[in-house]
């Protein structure tokens, strides 16, 4: 299969032509396969694209607005092969995307998710600070985007701790104890971009203390919508944090429940990368063209795992752009893009959004 | 207790069920064999064992039998 060929390959040295290739490929296999087996789907190709199925060109393949999984529910395998429905953050009185997983798709997206990881972490798992409250998993039949992703990095971590209590003060002392047992070995870090700014950062900063992570790996997502009223850039996170932990490596990452395990993770040179698995491509929101390197535009991302539920080509709320192909100078092939956030007038969203501040 | 032993009580204790639960449980077949529950196991191998397994085992591991493969197979515990 040929999904299995792409598990097997290094996340980034394919270059545009090898990767487009595989990506088509299974690209066209999905699209065949959500035809088939969802008939709103189905609809939706013999109405607007002639029924076809097959494509040429990963820029031809049809996408579905991300706004479609709010309204309706969307499946490509039998009830009873669904085991598991993902759910988008959503603040109250929004309507949330639900995302229904097979064993094969959720399967897929850990590993996928481990591949793409490990690029930046290493290969083992290591002592892990989740910098989150434990309450954040009590209601294990309905845990919100904030939940499944600190579940899914997880497995990255050997022994862990939260950082936070239910009330959101920073275990403070607890960190220290942990840190000094696993002292010489790799930390890793992983939560909100928010959270950890708010409950992580400004604690350290007010109360004036220190922690050893001069050896932590950080990685960060759900957006920084919120920080943007506090005016905080990439820089001033990066450096704020290096000031409170001494940490070095911080990492950013761009992902969304409807493409789980395909996250597109921050370099060294602060450039979000596509993997072999996924890619980005940027549309014109006049009459979705796609636009060239370097012009901004709406999101359309495209990912080689969802079987379940058809979602391999989806047009987020998103504007971004793609910033080069092949030739980052981190030495990672793909894409590598930047996000600007939310379109106006789309509606406000994002995982860590969860937590609303009392 | 024999390796077959700590690896039942692993499954007891985390996921609480009877030892007769075991043969043929599956991963999300009982409510608290959820992914929250899987990573509470886990650990709950990993310390009964001292091993740390690597993360494809851990998303591999999707039965009591296939545990037990896996086990045998890439950390050297005989049942």
């Amino acid at each position: 299969m040929i999904l299995d060929t792409m598990l097997d390959r290094n996340p980034y040295t394919d270059a545009h032509t090898e990767k487009n290739s595989l990506l088509l490929e299974r690209l066209n296999e999905l699209t065949d396969h959500y035809y088939n087996d969802c008939s709103e789907y189905r609809r939706f190709i013999d109405v607007l694209h002639n029924g076809r199925t097959k494509y040429d060109s990963l820029d031809d393949i049809p996408f579905l607005p991300v706004k479609i999984f709010k309204q309706m529910e969307l499946k490509c395998v039998p009830d009873e092969d669904i085991f598991k429905t993902m759910t988008s953050s959503g603040t109250t009185g929004q309507q949330v995307s639900k995302i229904f997983l097979d064993r094969q798709t959720a399967g897929m997206q850990q590993k996928v998710l481990t591949r793409i990881v490990s690029e930046y972490t290493g290969n083992s798992r290591m002592p892990m600070i989740i910098l989150d409250c434990p309450s954040v998993l009590k209601n294990r039949n309905m845990f919100s985007a904030r939940g499944a992703g600190i579940l899914g990095f997880s497995l990255f971590g050997s022994k862990k701790i939260y950082a936070f209590t239910d009330d959101m003060e920073l275990n403070i002392d607890e960190i220290r104890q942990f840190l000094e047992k696993y002292s010489g070995q790799t930390i890793f870090l992983f939560g909100f971009t928010y959270m950890i700014w708010q409950y992580f950062y400004k604690k350290l900063k007010d109360i004036g203390e220190y922690l050893p992570l001069e050896n932590g790996v950080m990685i960060h997502g759900g957006g920084w919508k919120k920080l943007i009223n506090e005016a905080v850039s990439k820089e001033e996170f990066k450096s704020g944090l290096n000031e409170v932990c001494g940490i070095k490596s911080v990492h950013d990452y761009y992902g969304m429940v409807e493409q789980t395990g395909c996250i597109y993770m921050e370099c060294e040179c602060g450039h979000l990368h596509a993997s072999v698995f996924s890619d980005v491509i940027i549309r014109d929101m006049k009459d979705f063209s796609v636009c060239e390197n370097g012009k901004r535009g709406a999101v359309q991302v495209l990912s080689s795992l969802p079987w379940s539920y058809p979602g391999h080509s989806i047009l987020t709320e998103d504007m971004g752009c793609v910033l080069g192909e092949d030739d980052c100078p981190c030495g990672r092939k793909g894409k590598y893009i930047e996000i600007y956030g939310r379109m106006k007038n789309a509606e406000v969203r994002g995982c860590s959004d969860t937590f609303e501040k009392k | 207790m024999t390796n077959l032993e700590k690896y039942n009580q692993a499954f007891i204790e985390t996921l609480e069920v009877a030892k007769e639960q075991l043969e043929g449980l599956e991963y999300q077949q009982i409510a608290n064999w959820d992914s929250v529950g899987h990573m509470t196991l886990i650990a709950a191998i990993e310390d009964a064992f001292d091993i740390m397994m690597d993360t494809d085992d851990i998303i591999d591991l999707s039965s009591y039998e296939k545990g037990k493969e896996i086990l045998s197979a890439n950390y050297d515990i005989e049942f």
